[in-house]
């Protein structure tokens, strides 16, 4: 069987959940080989086998880390030419788009985004308009370059024993023109990841004021939720911009996302349209959210909210 | 400092938009053409560039014919001049055949930046911006939510995952701007006459030196095999609160096994 290369999303070497997802994905289609790019191989090396990647290949070179992107899809152009694989399989964050984007040029081969599943042939099953159509595509041209969204599949471990082979990349002039000289990080620690997260719970203008947020924190504690925030929210500093759910932010897609005193603008749908069952809190019967929910509250959020949040610790 | 930015019309953001069935593009005729709203802010961040340090501002568009009206926008909100590729033979084009195009047509057109929104609101992949460094060879320098020029070299804060990156890069360089980074300027009545003057130029894929065989429909490298309209959605369940609501939300996330 041909291999199915999947590129390892990590911080400092710990890969997400995401790369799990798409081993198992890889799985199902062909032999599942693990591209990891970057420093702090040793913390990944562990987990990439027991979710059933039978080859690894580690381009650790320090030097890959220093410039934007660029690096990524080099590597990537050199093992796809090395080993012929049948597709490339890329998380479809902002940065993974770029790097399929890059490695499409440099391939010729046909690429596609936010793919929620995969199928026999690859064939990526897609969801466009802000989810009003579904769409099946395929790559006619090279090797299919495809990313596919967080949460799309269930990671299963599958433990393997995978061949290591070193990738050593001497970058080209252009890749090594965009430098990074610092990485900030604003995140706030202890919650889920947003993009990864099977609940995510969000807030909007609604909320009057950032320190009514806390409202949302404890509701989404108590269920083990990430917080996300309209663009209303973010832009007003209520909560940091790297929890915005929208177009211009995170796409996600969780088994349970509520929104809370959030309209549901077009380009706030844009970013979780697609989660499996949507709850919402307005006060407003008329709020556009409504059309998309599974189950809504009409009514005021500073009375629904705290009642919510302790029936579920009662319940716990 | 010379800029080219890079609009596209796209469906407008409210109009229901469709693909069409004989050959499953995206239907552009049927629905009001708009500036893909993301690309305002390129071409707010190239006219500041461009006041702050001088040069020129060329808008750079594919589309059909329609597309003008996108391409004078930009040009009645300050852009100096425009080249707008359009040629049948660029129907259906995706994004390997778009960014191919676009850096071909960026060779006729001297520049030191080129300028791109984040995003289409149509296509959604976000990937234009770094397929045409890469095509280009020069600097990628994506997701910036401000942006640093000074003596041939660009600054960034490039969003992430968990904050931000600052990257740096001489020129040329290929920027992508976030809507962070400023307020669009809406075109005055002075800016919309102007821009009837403004020098337009029109390229045609011989023009551009585009080889046909690598864009549009048949010269892309992916296909839509099928679409359907996602099945409706089943109406959910909308409750007025009356003392309860919080317990019943509670108990319809218990039915789902949520808690
Ligand atoms: C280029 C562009 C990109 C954008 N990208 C994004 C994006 O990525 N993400 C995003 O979210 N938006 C985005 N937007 C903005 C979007 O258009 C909306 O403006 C935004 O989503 C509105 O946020 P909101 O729902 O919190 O606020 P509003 O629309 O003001 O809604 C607030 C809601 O709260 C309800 N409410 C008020 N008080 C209470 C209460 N006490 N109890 C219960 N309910 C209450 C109100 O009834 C109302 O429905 C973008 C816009 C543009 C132009
Ligand atoms: N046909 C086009 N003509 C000009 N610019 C384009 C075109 N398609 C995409 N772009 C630019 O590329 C950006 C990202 O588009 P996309 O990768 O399709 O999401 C857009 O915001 C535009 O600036």
């Amino acid at each position: 069987m041909a291999e199915v290369l999947v590129l390892v999303e990590h911080v400092d070497g710990t890969p997400k959940k995401v790369t799990y997802e798409l081993l198992t994905l890889a799985r199902s289609l062909g032999e599942p080989a693990a591209v990891f790019v970057g420093n702090g191989y040793d913390n990944a090396k562990d987990k990439l086998a027991e979710y059933g990647a039978t080859k690894v290949y580690v381009a650790g070179n320090s030097e890959l880390d220093g410039y934007l992107v660029a690096p990524k899809a080099e590597v990537l152009a050199q093992v796809v030419q090395q080993s012929s694989p049948a597709a490339v399989l890329i998380p479809s964050s902002p940065e993974g788009k770029e790097v399929a984007g890059r490695l499409a040029v440099k391939t010729e081969s046909g690429v596609l985004t936010d793919a929620v599943g995969i199928e026999d042939g690859f064939v990526a099953k897609q969801s466009i308009f802000g989810g009003a159509f579904n769409v099946q595509s395929k790559v006619s041209k090279g090797t299919p370059i495809i990313t596919v969204r967080p949460n799309s599949t269930a990671p299963e471990p599958a433990p393997a024993q995978p061949t290591e082979e070193q990738v050593s990349v001497t970058l080209s002039d252009a890749a090594k023109k965009a430098k990074v000289l610092d990485r900030v990080t604003e995140k706030k620690g202890g919650r889920p990841e947003l993009t990864e997260a099977a609940i995510v719970v969000s807030g909007g203008r609604g909320l009057g004021e950032g320190s009514n947020f806390e409202l949302i924190e404890k509701l989404a504690d108590s269920l083990g939720a990430a917080v996300g925030a309209s663009r209303a929210a973010t832009d007003a500093g209520w909560y940091p911009h790297t929890n915005q759910v929208g177009q211009t932010g995170k796409t996600v897609s969780p088994q349970l996302y509520m929104a809370i005193g959030i309209s549901g603008a077009i380009q706030h749908r844009a970013g979780m349209q697609t989660s499996k069952t949507i709850v919402a809190i307005n006060k407003d019967p008329e709020a556009p959210i409504f059309e998309l929910v599974d189950f809504g509250i009409v009514g005021d959020l500073f009375n629904v909210v705290p009642q919510l949040t302790e029936e579920i610790e009662k319940r716990k | 400092m010379n800029i080219v930015v890079c609009v596209k019309q796209v469906p407008d953001t409210w109009a229901e938009k469709k693909l069409s069935s004989d050959d499953k593009t995206v239907d552009r005729e049927s629905v009001d053409g708009v500036m893909n709203e993301l690309d305002e802010y390129a071409v707010e961040e190239a006219l500041k560039i461009k006041e702050a340090q001088g040069g020129e501002v060329t808008v750079l568009s594919m589309g059909p014919e329609k597309a003008v009206e996108t391409i004078r926008k930009a040009l009645s909100m300050g852009a100096d001049k425009a080249v707008h590729i359009v040629d049948p033979g660029l129907h259906g084009s995706d994004a390997l055949a778009t960014s191919y195009a676009l850096a071909k047509a960026l060779g006729t057109i001297e520049h030191d930046l080129v300028i791109l929104g984040v995003e289409s609101t149509d296509a959604r992949m976000s990937v234009v911006p770094a397929m045409l460094a890469e095509r280009l060879g020069a600097a990628q320098l994506t997701f910036a939510r401000k942006v640093e020029v000074s003596d041939g070299t660009v600054k960034i804060e490039r969003l992430t995952d968990s904050g931000y990156d600052v990257v740096e890069a001489p020129t040329p360089a290929v920027v992508s701007v976030v809507e962070k980074i400023n307020e669009p300027r809406y075109p005055s009545f002075k800016g919309i006459m102007a821009a009837k003057k403004k020098p337009l130029t029109t390229l045609t894929l011989a023009d551009a030196g585009i080889e046909a065989d690598k864009v549009g429909l048949a010269g892309s490298a992916t296909e839509v095999a099928e679409f359907a309209p996602r099945p409706p959605k089943q109406a959910g369940q909308i409750v007025k609160d009356e003392g309860d609501g919080g317990t019943k939300l509670a108990e319809f996330l218990a039915s789902q096994k949520f808690i």
